[in-house]
């Protein structure tokens, strides 16, 4: 196998989609030529760097694309990679791919760096002839990343914080105006773990599936350590029945209306001590930050 | 005729390596090997052979350490085992060569696995296990040069062994490997005061110079699918471990705090947790950290942790006498201060109002009658739980089959319990495909992988001749 060609891992391209949020193709023929959408990757920026989960957002013959946010330590140092560098280690494809099928309407809500993840999902439901309904959502119009990337859609929902543009509102206001005019048989919702709470909550109201992408703290992704469990809790009847899945091999993608979403939620906070003393000793080293 | 006592292997002092990751035991000198080498009867019907599952010529090794020929006791040790550094380090003895050895009528067994790994050592300062040595070092081995393509997905003791197997007799082998380093359990589990990952480092180095090709961060049945690999290659030998961690599923799992000792051991392994944030995995262990297994894994959770800074309890529900971890690392786990509470299982796990563990409710366990594996089913006594209170839990109470490339190979065929069936030489359903190590076994040892991989191998290489 030539490793040189196949997957140098060297960023081809990388362009600021709004403050703090960029994307990248990267070449790493592996990931491009079997990824499906609802996949990730796992990367890491250097010989001391975490393993970082990152959702596939698109990928052209030899090269994928991903869009990441800096909110960390890690993500930060991954948004200060330049064009030519290569990356440490790439993984990829890994997770189970979403399952695109005929459903007939399908809504498909994307919030944050969310939007990107929900890109190829919703195109791959178009494609197989289903009417896909987006719903974008950000705090202002200049965070709607990739709006210009939906021209397919039946119909795009853009809502905003601010009202900046669109439905001043979250995306949840916006899938309830949706719902209003007529329900789909199926939602897809990718965004900060709180938002998909929320959709979930109403997509359990109105009793349709809706599957969720969960964006869990993990370790090796190929379902060695555990770390990225979730509580799935089902109530029928009188009966509630409760299992562990693996985010990483059983996931990413979940029907939001059974995950158990306070557990979920304060694992992801599990780090938080140490994430933040990672930062501040980050920004001590590179300073000032404000113009990524 | 009198024997000697066995001579024990100088170690760092507990105070020392409570705080420390450095290896704890520091080996024999030449002299002290070669007086434990003393020890050695060279039995004409050498029963410690029978317990070395490959079957390395122990008095044959011993007897040259004695004479001070290191350079013959390695080859004899090289031509059975391929990673004798690593399995005098981490192989139990206490029940294999050592448990077989006529010593134990009159008094301790020869310190056959000190011995191993002093050979071992000696060999890599001497320079002898590099490549410009590995001709005259195989020179046995017949060049077959059989122009055929094997590939190994995993690179721990079992793929490894496969490796050398196959690359000495030179077969091209691809290696695969789904993470960013070699060495599968090697490097990701067992910790570095008891395996240096320097010395896996350099065996998977001397793979390379043999001619193997390796191949990082591709999860086979996602970047490259088992169909591929079964047109591309005229072999394959699947060693992808037992890796999936088991949890106790009682009350409580989800919190913050609780752990897979596979993830705490990954964490603090692979990605050098005990380094941040100079490494970027953090780890908690917070002040108090409970570990539930008797096993190795067990001991190396509950070690790892009070190297953290942790007060460390070790709950296991038999007694100490049922205890499947190495007798040497229960014993250092004591002498660091770990404590231990027998006949004690958790029941449930008690969180905080924020999500985080706060403390482990046990209940107390007696010993009735002996189960299928023979050992005394522990049974819950009523009335007698407790709480201890802990920041950390550490669940160590094994793995199952990892399930990642099989539900990518749904033709291959399994057991009940989701492991490779295969025949003695490794062979699967799919008769180009071979398994091997803990993924046909279940979770066992470093030992018992390579001895799979090395019967592989032979499966293999018939296989390819036919």
């Amino acid at each position: 196998m030539d490793n040189e060609r196949k997957y140098n891992n060297i960023i081809v391209s990388k362009r600021r989609l709004s403050k703090g949020t960029y994307e990248f193709w990267i070449t790493n023929e592996l990931v491009s030529k079997n990824a499906q959408p609802g996949q990730f990757v796992i990367l890491r920026t250097s010989e001391t760097s975490e393993r970082i989960p990152i959702t596939i957002a698109d990928t052209n013959e030899d090269k994928f694309r991903i869009v990441v946010k800096a909110v960390g330590k890690s993500t930060t140092e991954l948004c200060m990679k330049n064009v030519g560098e290569p990356f440490y280690d790439v993984v990829g494809p890994l997770g189970k791919p979403s399952e695109i099928n005929y459903y007939g309407e399908v809504v498909v809500v994307g919030g944050g760096v969310g939007i990107a993840a929900i890109l190829p999902i919703a195109k791959a439901l178009k494609n197989v002839g289903n009417i896909v309904k987006v719903i974008l959502g950000a705090k202002s119009s200049e965070e709607v990343i990739l709006k210009d990337e939906f021209p397919f859609a039946d119909k795009l929902t853009i809502c905003t914080d601010d009202g900046s543009e669109g439905i001043k509102g979250t995306v949840v206001d916006g899938m309830i105006r949706e719902f209003e005019i007529s329900k789909p048989n199926v939602i897809w919702s990718v965004g900060p773990a709180r938002m998909m709470e929320r959709t979930s909550f109403v997509a359990l109201e109105n009793n349709i599936p809706i599957w969720v992408s969960l964006n869990a703290i993990m370790v090796d992704g190929t379902g060695m350590c555990g770390g990225c469990r979730v509580l799935l809790r089902r109530k029928e009847e009188n009966t509630v029945s409760e299992e562990i899945r693996y985010v990483c091999v059983d996931g990413p993608e979940f029907d939001g209306r059974f995950v158990e979403w306070e557990s979920f939620i304060s694992r992801l906070q599990q780090y938080k001590e140490e994430e933040k003393r990672a930062f501040e000793k980050f920004l001590e080293e590179v300073g000032d930050l404000s113009w990524l | 005729m009198a024997v000697r006592d066995r001579i024990p292997v100088p170690e760092l002092e507990p105070d020392i390596r409570k705080h420390s990751f450095s290896e704890v035991s520091l080996g024999y000198t030449l002299e002290i090997a070669q007086e434990e080498a003393k020890r050695c009867l060279q039995c004409k019907i050498p029963t410690c052979i029978s317990g070395c599952p490959v079957g390395i010529d122990i008095p044959g090794f011993i007897k040259e350490i004695v004479a001070g020929n290191i350079e013959k006791s390695f080859r004899i040790l090289k031509s059975q085992n391929y990673l004798p550094a690593i399995c005098g380090r981490v192989c139990p003895q206490e029940v294999q060569c050592e448990g077989a050895c006529v010593l134990n009528k009159i008094g301790k067994p020869v310190n056959i696995g000190a011995l191993e790994r002093f050979v071992a050592d000696f060999a890599q300062a001497q320079g002898w296990s590099n490549s410009n040595n590995s001709e005259t070092l195989y020179k046995t081995e017949s060049k077959n040069n059989i122009s055929k393509k094997v590939a190994v997905v995993g690179s721990g003791p079992a793929g490894l062994t496969v490796a050398f197997e196959l690359g000495k007799i030179g077969i091209s082998v691809d290696l695969y490997e789904a993470l960013h380093e070699f060495g599968g359990v090697l490097v990701y589990g067992i910790p570095e005061f008891r395996l240096p990952k320097d010395i896996v480092k350099r065996e998977i180095t001397a793979l390379e110079e043999l001619g193997v090709n390796f191949f990082k961060n591709i999860p086979i049945g996602y970047a490259i699918h088992p169909r591929e690999l079964m047109e591309k290659y005229d072999a394959i030998f699947i060693g992808v471990g037992a890796g999936t961690p088991k949890f106790m599923g009682i009350s409580g799992s989800e919190l913050n705090g609780v752990y897979s000792a596979n993830e705490f051991l990954t964490r603090v392994n692979l990605m050098k947790a005990y380094k941040f944030p100079e490494y970027d995995t953090p780890i908690r262990v917070g002040k108090r950290v409970v570990v539930i297994g008797g096993g190795n894994t067990a001991m190396d959770a509950a070690r790892s942790a009070l190297r953290l800074g942790a007060k460390v309890t070790v709950v296991y529900r038999r007694t100490e006498a049922e205890m499947p971890a190495r007798r040497a690392e229960v014993h250092h786990a004591k002498e660091e201060g770990i404590e231990f509470l027998f006949l004690t299982n958790p029941v449930r796990y008690l969180g905080n109002e924020h999500g985080k563990l706060a403390g482990v409710e046990c209940i107390k366990m007696e010993l009735g009658e002996p189960d299928e594996s023979g050992r005394r089913k522990p049974l819950p006594l009523p009335d007698s739980n407790f709480i201890i209170e802990a920041d950390v839990v550490i669940e160590a109470i094994g793995t199952e089959s990892n399930r990642f490339l099989l539900s990518q190979f749904p033709d291959l065929k399994t057991n009940k319990y989701g492991y490779i069936v295969t025949n003695e030489y490794g062979q699967t359903s799919i008769p180009k495909v071979f398994a091997g190590g803990d993924i046909v076994t279940g979770s066992a040892t470093v030992i018992l992988a390579m001895g799979a991989g090395k019967k592989a191998a032979e499966g293999i290489v018939k296989f390819l001749l036919e």
